[in-house]
């Protein structure tokens, strides 16, 4: 590919990721939001969180198939401490990736 | 006009502040992109897309799952078109983050917000929301947020094209990054019950989508249902209470 066709795939990549974050804060940010929709969008943010994150720990991808024995949900659970008593983002990426470093050398 | 100046001072100075704070709070997603920007520079540099390109891709796509997909679709010889419908639907969960980001910036100007908008990612999204809902964040701190994040993707995918052949795999846990920082953003929205049982009813759902249904449809699909069934038990567990 050259530089033509890059340009295009990317300003298209980029156009269809760019149109959804976008419209609707551009519409909601401009109307009054009526209580039941605040309730529920209060509720989005850990439930993207937790369905990013659980598949991760408790699957194996390609094929997929549950695998609750793999060291990504081991060291989890200390990286949920971390984060939980710290309430640290940095600490815990750090201690997260330190113990996951270990534990493949150790494993 | 002494005091005119003043103000601008002042205004100045607390701008500064906001950006600061932005950047204090966003420091840790850097740390977990550039691992993560450096893997998906080597394996650009592996299916021989040049620097430029990738440089290119970050700068007018930046989403982190989205590029990854792209450039193993790059290298396996799939049709443009396809990889543009695949970015849209993997990306079209920002589109609920960025509904549930419009709840804290209401009545702000559309230049600000589509500005904003472009730097939306689940890392940014997930620390702005936490401060958003502790109180004393500010849009300009927010932005901040997405703008240190986004540069550093930008600098840590063109480095691993350069020099990512170097590095080896597995070094340092840096396969583990992202999945520290999405177990710590998780802790900041275990706000209360409610919140832990969304979590575990969002968990249940994306595992079993995950296992049945292919493709990403489960993190919007499991998101979504959780997030309703924790509001109905929500409501009705307020109803029964009689008390807000």
């Amino acid at each position: 590919m050259h530089l033509p066709e890059y340009f295009f795939l990317f300003a298209a990549m980029g156009l269809v990721t760019y149109v959804p974050r976008w419209l609707p804060l551009l519409y909601l940010a401009h109307r009054r939001l009526p209580q039941w929709l605040v309730d529920w969008l209060s509720l989005i943010p850990v439930a993207i969180l937790s369905a990013l994150l659980a598949p991760i720990l408790l699957t194996h991808a390609e094929p997929r198939t549950l695998d609750i024995a793999q060291p990504e949900l081991l060291i989890a659970v200390p990286t949920f401490l971390i984060a939980w008593k710290t309430k640290s983002l940095g600490g815990t990426v750090i201690a997260g990736m330190l113990l996951y470093w270990l534990a493949g050398l150790l494993l | 006009m002494n005091n005119n100046s003043q103000d601008q001072t002042a205004l100045h100075t607390s701008l500064q502040e906001k950006v600061r704070k932005g950047f204090g709070a966003g420091w840790p997603i850097c740390l977990g992109y550039f691992p993560i920007g450096l893997a998906l520079g080597v394996l650009a540099q592996q299916a021989q897309i040049p620097v430029w390109a990738v440089g290119m891709m970050s700068i007018l796509v930046f989403a982190g799952s989205a590029q990854f997909i792209c450039v193993a679709m790059l290298a396996g010889g799939a049709s443009v078109t396809s990889i543009i419908l695949t970015t849209f639907v993997i990306n079209l969960r920002h589109a609920l983050m960025s509904s549930a980001l419009a709840v804290h910036l209401q009545g702000v100007n559309r230049r600000f917000l589509s500005l904003f908008a472009y730097g939306i990612t689940d890392e940014s999204f997930a620390v702005n929301m936490t401060r958003f809902n502790n109180g004393d964040w500010s849009k300009w701190s927010a932005l901040s947020v997405n703008h240190l994040a986004n540069a550093v993707w930008i600098v840590s995918t063109v480095t691993g094209t350069v020099i990512g052949q170097f590095i080896p795999q597995g070094a340092f846990g840096i396969d583990y990054a992202l999945t520290a920082m999405f177990i710590c953003l998780l802790v900041y929205q275990l706000q209360g019950i409610i919140f832990v049982a969304t979590a575990c009813i969002a968990a249940a759902i994306a595992v079993g989508w995950y296992l049945f249904i292919p493709g990403d449809s489960y993190i919007v699909g499991a998101s979504m249902s959780a997030a309703t069934i924790g509001f109905f038990i929500k409501r009705r567990t307020r109803d029964s209470h009689a008390s807000s």
